[in-house]
C-alpha cells in the first residue's frame, strides 16, 4: 500500500524553488476516503457529461471509496491519457464539479483532487496501466507531444499502431510540460504521462521540428498516417513600438523558463507590466510575483467582465497581489537611458455603448488621456501565434494556419492527415483546454483506427497481464 | 421536564440508560466513571468462575467510510477474581446508591452453583441479577451462555434455581441465536423471571483480512466466531423486543439491548415495549460521555411529545406491530417526486428501473431541463426510491384514498373458506 508520505513525496519537490512548488497539497488517504464516500454515485451522472473526455467519474470515485485506487487510476487514464495533468489544470468549477448535483444542497465533490489522488497513486506505485495493442502493421506519425498528440499516440498504440511522436522542444509534453506554471502543474506530472505512452512502445523524437529539422516529405514517406497536433506558437508580435527592447518578455517563454528551472533573475525587485488578460497573462503575472517582482500590474483594454481568464484564475491573481489596470490601451514601450524597457505609455479607454460581434462591450479612447506606466519589465501575453507554415507545408486546407478539419474526427483535407488540439482552436472546434485537446486526440485516433483497421479496431486493445510496476518504479517519488 | 426515572421489575434508576454487561463494566473504576458521566445503571461484567481471555478480542465493521457500523467480540466473562469484583461492587453501590447496579451471572447449569453465586453477589448489595444465557462464544463451548440459552428447559430450570436463592429481581438475558426468541422468553417467565433483557450478541465473523487471509480478529493466525452488536444489529434486536412485548405469555418487563447509539434508538425500543435500555457499543466507540447526549435528547423528545415520564412512552407502538396476515391489502401509497427539491441524481430511477417496478421516468421539460416523474399507476408503493434518495423530502410517499374497504389476508382467507363451506352446504341441499 502506498502511504500518504510516499503519495506526497513530490509535493514540495526540493529541486524546485519554493515559490514554484505545487500550491495545492494532495489529499491525504483519509481525506480522499471521506470525500469519495460523499459522492452519491449518480446514475447517468451530469459530471460525466460535463467532462470533455467523458471520464466515468462516479465509477472512479467509488473505486477510491472501496480501496481500489489502481482501478480508479485506470478508469481516469483510460478515458483521458493526460488525466493526471487535467486533475490539476482543468477548470473543474466550469466542468465536472460545476455539474455536480451537490452544488447548492451541500458542496460539490472535489473531483479534481480525487482524480489527482488516484493518478498520484498510480504514479507512486509505478503501475503500468495499459499495454500496446496487437500489432496492426500501420505506422503513424504524430506531430507534437502535448495533450492532443500524447492522447492520439497513446490510443493509436493501444490499437496496435506503430507510433512515432515528433516534438520541437527538447522535452515532450507540450504546454503541460512547458506552458503551465509549475505551481499549478509540476513537470513530473506530464513526464509521467509521457512515460506511460513511451512504455507502449511509442518513440518520442524530441528536438525535431517538422518542416525544418525534419522535412514534411521525409515524414510523409515514413508513415501511413499523420496526426497534426503541434499546438500554437509563442506570443505574436503586437506591432508595438519597443516590443523588441531588452526587458520585454514573451509570457509563454517566461513560463517555459521557470518550468525548466531557468529563473529570470531580472524580474526580482522589478516593476512588471503584463499586457493581456487571459489565463496566460495571469500565469505570467503570478510567475513574476513568485520571481520576486516588486509590483505586477495587468494592463487590459477592457474590464474584468470581458477578460478571458477563468474567474478562479482572476481570484488567484488578486490574492497573489497582482494589480489590474482596466480600460487601458498600451501605446508603446518606452526605453530608459540604458536602452532597456522603462515604462509603458498608455491611454485610457471607455465603453462607448457599442457591443462587438462576440457580445463584449467595445471601447473608445478617452481624449488626452495618455500616461506613462513605469515598468522595468513588460510581459506580452496577448495570445499565441498560429503555425501557418506547417499547415502550408503539409499542403492541407487551412485558414490563417488553422487547418480545416471535421470537428468530430479531426480529418483534414488530406485523408492521411488528422488534426487535434490547440492547432484547431479558432475553428469553433472547442475550448483551448488541456482536456478538450486530449479528447480531440482520442477522437482522431479512433477515427484513424476505424479507417485503417475497420470498425472492430477496439478489439486489438490488450490489458497488461497484471498491473506490474513499470520500469520507472524506481522514480516513484516523482509524483 | 419529563421524569426520566424508571422502575424495571422494581429496579429503580434515574434514567433508562444502563450500561450493558460488557467490557465497559469490567471494574469499579469504570462503572464509577460511568455513573459520574450520568448513566442511570450498569450491569456488571458477567461474574462466574474466572476464565482466561485471548489477546486480540474485538473487531468492527466499517461502512461507507463510517467507523463501527457493527462490532464483534470474542471476549469472555470477567477474568478477575470474584472477591475483587464483589468488593468493587459494594464500594460502587455505596458511592452511587441511586443508580441501578445489576450483577450479570453465569455458572454451570447446577443448582448449587446458582444458589452460591446468587447469595454472594446479593450480599455485595446489588439491586438485581441478570442471568447471562446469551454469550455466544467461548463459554457456550463449555455448556454455558448461549448453549444453555438455546435450550428452553435449561433456561427455565436455571432461572428457577436462581430465583430459589434470590431476594432481588431476576432478569434473564436472552440469546438471539435461536429461531423464535419468544419460546425461551416464555420459559424464563415459567422459571420465575421478573424481567427479560434482549438481545445478547449474534454469532459473527467480522471479516477476513484480504492481504493475510486471516480471520478478523485473529489470535495468532486463528479465529473463532464472536458476538455481533452495534448499530447494524438494531433492527434485529428491535423486532425481537417487539415479539416478546406483544406476546401475552411473556408479559414481564423488558430491558432492550442491541445497537442503541442515540436517544432516538432508545425511544424506538421504549415504544416497542422496553421499560429501559442497555448500551455498550456506543460507549465503547465514544466513551461514557455519550450518555449526556442520550439523556438530553430523550428528555427534550418527551417534553415535545407532552409526556410526563418514560413509562408513558413504553409500549406505545406495540399494538401496531402485528402479523403480516393482518395488514390491509387495500392500503395504498405511491411515490411523488418534488421537482423543487430534486437534485437529479437519478438514483431513484435506476433503483426502480433495475430492481423494483420500472415506474420512474427520466424526462426532459421545457428547454431540455431534465426531471424525474413517477408513473403512479405502475407504482406499488415499495418505498425504494425514497430510501435511496439522498435529499430529505424530495420523494414523498403519498397515501391514496383506498379503492376498496380494508381487507387483510387473514380476513380474505376466512371469507373464502366461508364461501367454500356455504357452497358445499348448498350442494348438499341440492344433492
Amino acid at each position: 500500500m502506498v502511504d500518504d508520505i510516499r503519495l506526497s513525496a513530490a509535493f514540495g519537490d526540493p529541486a524546485v524553488p519554493e515559490p514554484f512548488r505545487e500550491l495545492v497539497p494532495p489529499l491525504t488517504r483519509a481525506a480522499a476516503a471521506e470525500e469519495s464516500n460523499r459522492c452519491l454515485y449518480c446514475y447517468d451522472a451530469p459530471c460525466i457529461k460535463a467532462c470533455p473526455t467523458s471520464i466515468d467519474i462516479p465509477s472512479f470515485i467509488k473505486r477510491i471509496a472501496t480501496g481500489n485506487p489502481e482501478g480508479a487510476a485506470h478508469a481516469i487514464m483510460d478515458a483521458n491519457p493526460v488525466g493526471a495533468s487535467c486533475a490539476r489544470v482543468c477548470p473543474t468549477e466550469l466542468l465536472c464539479e460545476g455539474a455536480c448535483v451537490l452544488n447548492g444542497s451541500s458542496a460539490p465533490i472535489a473531483i479534481g483532487r480525487l482524480q489527482r489522488h488516484a493518478t498520484d497513486y498510480a504514479a507512486s506505485a509505478g503501475l503500468r496501466l495499459f499495454a500496446p495493442g496487437e500489432p496492426a502493421g500501420v505506422s503513424a506519425g504524430v506531430i507534437g507531444s502535448g495533450p492532443a498528440g500524447l492522447s492520439a499516440a497513446r490510443e493509436l498504440a493501444r490499437f496496435g499502431f506503430d507510433v512515432d511522436v515528433y516534438e520541437a522542444r527538447q522535452v515532450a509534453g507540450g504546454l503541460d510540460s512547458s506552458g503551465i506554471v509549475s505551481f499549478r502543474l509540476p513537470t513530473h506530472v506530464p513526464d509521467w504521462e509521457v512515460r506511460q505512452v513511451e512504455e507502449l512502445g511509442v518513440r518520442f523524437h524530441t528536438g525535431v521540428r517538422v518542416g525544418s529539422s525534419l522535412s514534411v516529405e521525409e515524414l510523409r514517406g515514413r508513415h501511413d498516417v499523420l496526426v497534426l497536433a503541434a499546438g500554437m506558437g509563442y506570443v505574436p508580435p503586437l506591432g508595438l513600438e519597443g516590443e523588441r527592447l531588452e526587458g520585454v518578455y514573451d509570457a509563454i517563454r517566461l513560463v517555459e523558463a521557470t518550468k525548466a528551472g531557468r529563473m529570470p533573475s531580472a524580474l526580482a525587485g522589478a516593476r512588471v507590466a503584463v499586457i493581456g488578460a487571459g489565463n496566460t497573462a495571469i500565469d505570467a503575472a503570478t510567475c513574476a510575483v513568485r520571481l520576486g517582482a516588486a509590483e505586477v500590474k495587468i494592463v487590459y483594454r477592457r474590464t474584468a467582465a470581458e477578460m478571458t481568464a477563468y474567474p478562479f484564475e482572476y481570484e488567484f491573481a488578486k490574492q497573489e497581489g497582482v494589480g489590474f489596470v482596466w480600460l487601458t490601451q498600451p501605446l508603446r514601450i518606452v526605453a530608459g537611458p540604458d536602452g532597456k524597457a522603462a515604462g509603458l505609455e498608455c491611454m485610457r479607454l471607455q465603453p462607448d455603448g457599442r457591443v462587438g460581434s462576440d457580445g463584449r462591450r467595445l471601447t473608445s479612447p478617452v481624449p488626452d488621456s495618455a500616461f506613462l506606466l513605469e515598468a522595468d519589465a513588460v510581459v506580452l501575453a496577448t495570445g499565441q501565434e498560429r503555425l501557418a507554415t506547417l499547415a502550408e507545408q503539409l499542403g492541407i486546407a487551412h485558414r490563417a494556419g488553422v487547418p480545416e478539419a471535421d470537428p468530430r474526427t479531426g480529418l483534414t483535407s488530406d485523408p492521411r492527415i488528422y488534426a487535434a488540439g490547440d492547432i484547431l482552436h479558432g475553428t469553433g472546434a472547442g475550448e483551448a483546454t488541456v482536456v478538450s485537446a486530449a479528447e480531440q486526440g482520442k477522437r482522431a485516433a479512433a477515427a484513424i483506427a476505424a479507417a485503417w483497421l475497420g470498425p472492430d479496431f477496439a478489439s486489438r486493445r490488450r490489458a497488461p497481464a497484471v498491473a506490474v510496476p513499470s520500469r520507472h518504479a524506481g522514480s516513484a517519488g516523482r509524483i | 421536564m419529563a421524569d426520566l426515572s424508571i422502575s424495571l421489575a422494581g429496579i429503580r434508576s434515574p434514567n433508562p440508560f444502563w450500561l450493558a454487561s460488557a467490557p465497559p463494566t469490567n471494574t469499579g473504576y469504570q462503572v464509577q466513571r460511568a455513573f459520574e458521566a450520568g448513566w442511570g445503571g450498569a450491569v456488571w461484567k458477567t461474574l462466574g468462575e474466572p476464565i482466561i481471555n485471548t489477546s486480540s478480542r474485538f473487531a468492527a465493521v466499517h461502512f461507507g467510510g463510517k467507523r463501527v457500523a457493527g462490532f464483534n467480540n470474542i471476549e469472555l466473562i470477567s477474568d478477575r477474581p470474584l472477591e475483587v469484583n464483589l468488593r468493587e461492587i459494594r464500594e460502587t453501590k455505596r458511592l452511587f446508591p441511586d443508580r441501578a447496579l445489576v450483577a450479570s451471572l453465569m455458572v454451570e447449569p447446577k443448582r448449587e452453583k446458582w444458589h452460591e453465586i446468587v447469595k454472594r453477589v446479593e450480599d455485595a448489595g446489588v439491586d438485581g441479577l441478570e442471568l447471562n444465557f446469551g454469550c455466544p462464544h467461548g463459554m457456550a463451548e463449555r455448556g454455558m451462555g448461549a448453549a444453555s440459552g438455546q435450550q428452553p428447559d435449561l433456561v427455565e430450570k436455571q432461572t428457577m434455581w436462581a430465583k430459589e436463592a434470590a431476594r432481588t429481581p431476576v432478569i434473564v438475558k436472552l440469546t438471539p441465536n435461536i429461531t423464535d426468541i419468544t419460546v425461551t422468553a416464555r420459559h424464563a417467565v415459567l422459571g420465575g423471571a421478573d424481567a427479560v433483557s434482549l438481545i445478547n450478541t449474534i454469532n459473527s465473523l467480522a471479516g477476513v483480512d484480504l492481504e493475510t487471509w486471516n480471520t478478523v480478529p485473529h489470535v495468532g493466525g486463528k479465529g473463532a466466531h464472536g458476538g455481533y452488536c452495534g448499530p447494524a444489529v438494531k433492527p434485529i434486536a428491535l423486532s425481537m423486543v417487539a415479539e416478546c412485548a406483544r406476546d401475552p405469555l411473556v408479559g414481564v418487563p423488558i430491558s432492550g439491548i442491541g445497537g442503541i447509539s442515540s436517544w432516538q434508538d432508545a425511544a424506538e425500543f421504549l415504544l416497542m415495549g422496553a421499560a429501559g435500555v442497555q448500551v455498550c457499543t456506543a460507549a465503547m466507540h465514544h466513551g461514557f460521555r455519550i450518555v449526556g447526549e442520550m439523556v438530553d435528547g430523550l428528555s427534550r423528545y418527551l417534553d415535545r411529545k407532552g409526556l410526563a415520564s418514560v413509562a408513558e412512552l413504553t409500549g406505545q407502538s406495540v399494538a401496531r406491530y402485528t402479523n403480516w396476515g393482518d395488514l390491509d391489502l387495500n392500503y395504498r401509497v405511491v411515490a411523488r417526486i418534488r421537482q423543487d427539491t430534486c437534485i437529479n441524481c437519478n438514483k431513484c430511477h435506476i433503483a426502480c428501473e433495475d430492481t423494483s417496478h420500472q415506474c420512474i421516468d427520466m424526462l426532459n421539460g421545457a428547454g431540455g431541463k431534465p426531471y424525474l416523474q413517477v408513473r403512479e399507476d405502475d407504482c406499488v408503493g415499495c418505498n425504494l426510491c425514497s430510501i435511496v434518495c439522498p435529499v430529505d423530502g424530495a420523494i414523498e410517499m403519498v397515501e391514496l384514498p383506498p379503492a376498496a374497504p380494508s381487507l387483510t389476508w387473514n380476513e380474505r382467507q376466512r371469507a373464502l373458506a366461508r364461501l367454500d363451506r356455504e357452497s358445499i352446504r348448498a350442494e348438499a341441499v341440492e344433492g
